[in-house]
């Protein structure tokens, strides 16, 4: 049977020359980078390497990296670390209504213990927020502004430098999760004009256990992790040094891949999958900005068919796919960021999220297609006796 | 001769050995599913975590569902010290630790001292680094919430007596948390035991990789995450698993293991000794910190009077031998060890601190090569070294 791995927004393959870069640094290069001997200056430099192509890949000075475990550390760090740094300039936080958990849950977090007042910004049918919403709800007391790049689940590209400005206009902080655009979209914190950006490796062929949140210099922020020096003294632990490796190698991996082209070749793929599912498959609907979308997904809704179900018999056929994404309680709970776009339920629990990689091949794609047409047809004879 | 490269900082970190890399390579590039997605591949690398999950518990005798993997031990510890504080925080205010404890549970007090209005009481520590327990009954209160004591320290080794320690907060129904970083794989842990509510260890310390810690939580007890995010870690710690890191930790604990039950330390300890005694007896003016026997069988913090502390590594580096001044998190501080200001180290042996850490691969070849230089870079600093020769 079959391994297609069709999930590529949950997790990624570790690319190999990535792997081959992290390998000197288990048992050979060991040192603890802190140290001043021998050992620890030979991994420091590897660590000083690394910031320097991840702040390559965004545009930014590597003093303006800090290395965390993941991208749920680098949201939890920066909204609650510029919360601590000007809370007393205010307590008002926006963030849109389908940002990541990792935002999303810390600011209900921060709510419930009355440190903040956040207001959730509505986005239109496609995932987009509407930067004219964001000016409307800012106010004196707003400290931050955290909106995600690209959105994980249905792939819609944020106005960030729009929203950004506005934001800046009123001198808030925007913090921009970018965890699902690296290595999809060109990242240019330069340009994009955010405060804070936060990144994970293993979501474009780095390994899991790694991440970054930028943060401008000059920016206020308080430490996230308490302890020793590290990363200038602001997440303090032991760096994890092959993962950083990794991390840095995959974003110079990355940066070629898209300087490359390499995004087109997934393009046309998943535009073929959609432009033939839609045609054979009835009932079906692309979740998501037809335009306005990163090339790697493709979230679909199946109507009449449960989610649960399609993804099992999915895997029986040897194609893993998800449903929504990775992080939730609980498999049969609705996607938030569908129901955020007025997707109804009947849709909502049918969709399935495809993620496609620069490893997925055209064989792969129509062997997918195949058993889908196969599978929903199967499935809703069964599930309808009334039609 | 040919230039020597000689380990000696353990304490600071190990190399990952070969049989946890090996078994991590497959977690990289062919089963890299993210663990909480339920098609074929992510059942696989579920079940990975949770096999690993067992093989850390299995360390210090507890139920895998009591251990929670985090970054490292630095987030542990953040997470035992703010999670217990957020949780309690209606309860009481006050903290108790020793006055040696490591930067990662020191530091996180500041923030919930400043956040959380807690109090903290610092426990003094005798001349080797003993935590008397009779000062512990005097400093716990009515509002204390959580004592923190080290189960060994990583500078100088001392072994704290953390059963009793122990006893004495939960007659008071205080939670106990010990960071047992630098004890982890050098002495036998078994919380059952120890009786302790939380503990910390780390995989980067027991030559498995960097990045991966965990934080034993027993069963009910009431703590809050630091991170918020996804479900994963029952929800006390989010964020896609570092799938690799963990394997990695439970092959580093089964050969951790493996390594107590035919008592490695002992051959470690031999090596410790014979090399502490070979410094006692070629160079006069030293001090060894720490605690004579109850002390980690791999370490040897000596102070050398008379000598800049920093020009003594220097020296060694150059000649091939990593040795550290104290712990890695304090590097780029220029203060001195607040271990050795603790354990009232006079003023003439505080500056010039050198701690040795050993490990099973370190060869007695190694120990004679790194007295003959030691022995050697001493008299040739001393003989430049005005307070020597003022002294004389």
């Amino acid at each position: 049977m079959p391994e297609i791995y069709l999930n590529n927004n949950s997790s990624t393959r570790v690319d190999p020359e990535v792997l081959s870069a992290m390998l000197p640094y288990f048992s050979e290069q060991y040192g603890n980078p802190s140290n001043l001997h021998i050992f620890g200056r030979e991994t420091r430099e590897a660590l000083e390497q690394a910031r320097e192509q991840v702040a390559s890949f965004i545009n930014c000075k590597p003093e303006e990296i800090y290395f965390t475990s993941g991208g749920t550390e680098a949201n939890n760090f920066a909204v609650k670390g510029v919360l601590r740094a000007i809370i007393d300039k205010g307590n008002h936080i926006i963030i849109s209504s389908i940002e990541h958990h990792s935002v999303f849950d810390a600011v209900m977090f921060l709510e419930k213990m009355r440190y903040i007042e956040p207001t959730f910004l509505n986005v239109d049918q496609y995932g987009m927020t509407n930067p004219d919403d964001l000016k409307r709800v800012i106010t004196d007391n707003t400290i931050l502004v955290s909106i995600m790049h690209s959105n994980n689940e249905v792939g819609t590209i944020q106005p960030i430098k729009e929203l950004c400005k506005v934001a800046h206009e009123k001198g808030v902080y925007f913090h921009t999760d970018a965890v699902a655009s690296a290595g999809k979209l060109m990242l240019d914190v330069a340009d994009l004009g955010v405060d804070l950006l936060s990144l994970s490796a293993h979501k474009f062929h780095g390994p899991k256990g790694v991440g970054a949140l930028y943060i401008k210099e000059g920016v206020k922020i308080e430490k996230f992790m308490y302890g020793g020096e590290q990363e200038r003294g602001m997440r303090a632990g032991t760096e994890n040094l092959p993962g950083i490796v990794g991390l840095g190698k995959a974003a110079v991996i990355a940066e070629q891949h898209l300087k490359g082209g390499g995004q087109e070749k997934i393009k046309s793929l998943r535009d073929y999958f959609e432009k033939v599912i839609i045609s054979r498959i009835p009932d079906t609907k692309i979740n998501g900005h037809l335009t306005k979308r990163y090339a790697n997904i493709s979230n679909i809704s199946f109507a009449k068919l449960d989610s649960k179900t399609l993804l099992a018999n999915f895997d029986l056929a040897g194609i893993m796919a998800s449903a929504g994404y990775a992080c939730v309680t609980d498999p049969l709970e609705k996607s938030h960021v569908l129901k955020a776009m007025g997707v109804s339920d009947e849709y909502n629990s049918s969709q399935i999220r495809f993620g496609l990689s620069k490893y997925t091949t055209q064989q792969e794609i129509d062997y997918t297609i195949d058993i889908l047409q196969k599978v929903v047809a199967k499935l809703r004879n069964l599930n309808l006796p009334n039609t | 001769m040919i230039k020597q490269k000689i380990y000696l900082d353990n304490n600071s970190t190990t190399q990952c050995d070969s049989r946890v890399l090996d078994v991590m390579l497959p977690y990289f590039s062919e089963h890299y599913a993210n663990p909480s997605t339920t098609h074929t591949m992510g059942r696989l690398t579920r079940k990975a975590i949770e096999q690993a999950r067992t093989e850390v518990a299995s360390l210090i005798n507890a139920k895998p569902e009591e251990v929670v993997f985090t970054s490292s031990g630095t987030e542990a510890d953040n997470l035992a010290i703010r999670g217990i504080s957020k949780a309690l925080m209606g309860k009481g205010n006050h903290i108790i630790i020793s006055s040696i404890e490591h930067s990662a549970v020191l530091h996180s007090l500041d923030l919930v001292k400043k956040w959380l209005m807690c109090e903290v009481t610092q426990l003094p520590v005798n001349h080797y680094g003993v935590v008397d327990p009779e000062d512990l009954r005097q400093a716990i209160t009515e509002h204390t919430i959580l004592v923190s004591i080290m189960h060994s320290n990583n500078e100088i080794g001392t072994i704290q007596p953390i059963k009793e320690l122990c006893k004495i907060a939960h007659k008071h129904n205080v939670y106990f948390h010990t960071d047992a970083v630098a004890s982890a794989g050098k002495i036998p842990l078994d919380i059952q035991e120890l009786g302790v509510d939380l503990l910390t260890i780390s995989g980067h310390k027991i030559h498995g990789p960097k990045g991966i810690g965990a934080l034993y939580i027993k069963e009910d007890t009431q703590i809050e995450g630091i991170i918020h995010g996804g479900h994963q870690e029952q929800g006390i710690r989010p964020g896609t698993e570092n799938l690799t890191g963990i394997v990695g930790f439970g092959k580093a604990v089964v050969l951790a293991k493996e390594d107590l039950r035919i008592d490695e330390s002992k051959k470690i300890e031999t090596l410790r000794n014979y090399l502490e005694l070979g410094i006692r007896r070629h160079i006069p003016e030293i001090k060894i910190n720490g605690h004579q026997t109850k002390r980690l069988s791999n370490t040897l913090n000596v102070s050398i009077a008379y000598i800049e502390g920093e020009a003594l590594l220097i020296n060694l580096d150059l000649e091939g031998i990593a040795v550290a001044a104290g712990s890695a998190c304090s590097v780029g501080k220029s203060e001195p060890s607040h271990v050795l200001r603790a354990l009232g180290v006079e003023d003439k042996y505080i500056n010039s601190p050198i701690r040795f850490s050993l490990d099973k691969n370190n060869t007695k070849e190694e120990i004679d090569y790194t007295i003959d230089t030691l022995v050697k870079i001493v008299d040739r600093l001393r003989t430049i070294s005005p307070l020597w020769k003022s002294n004389k």
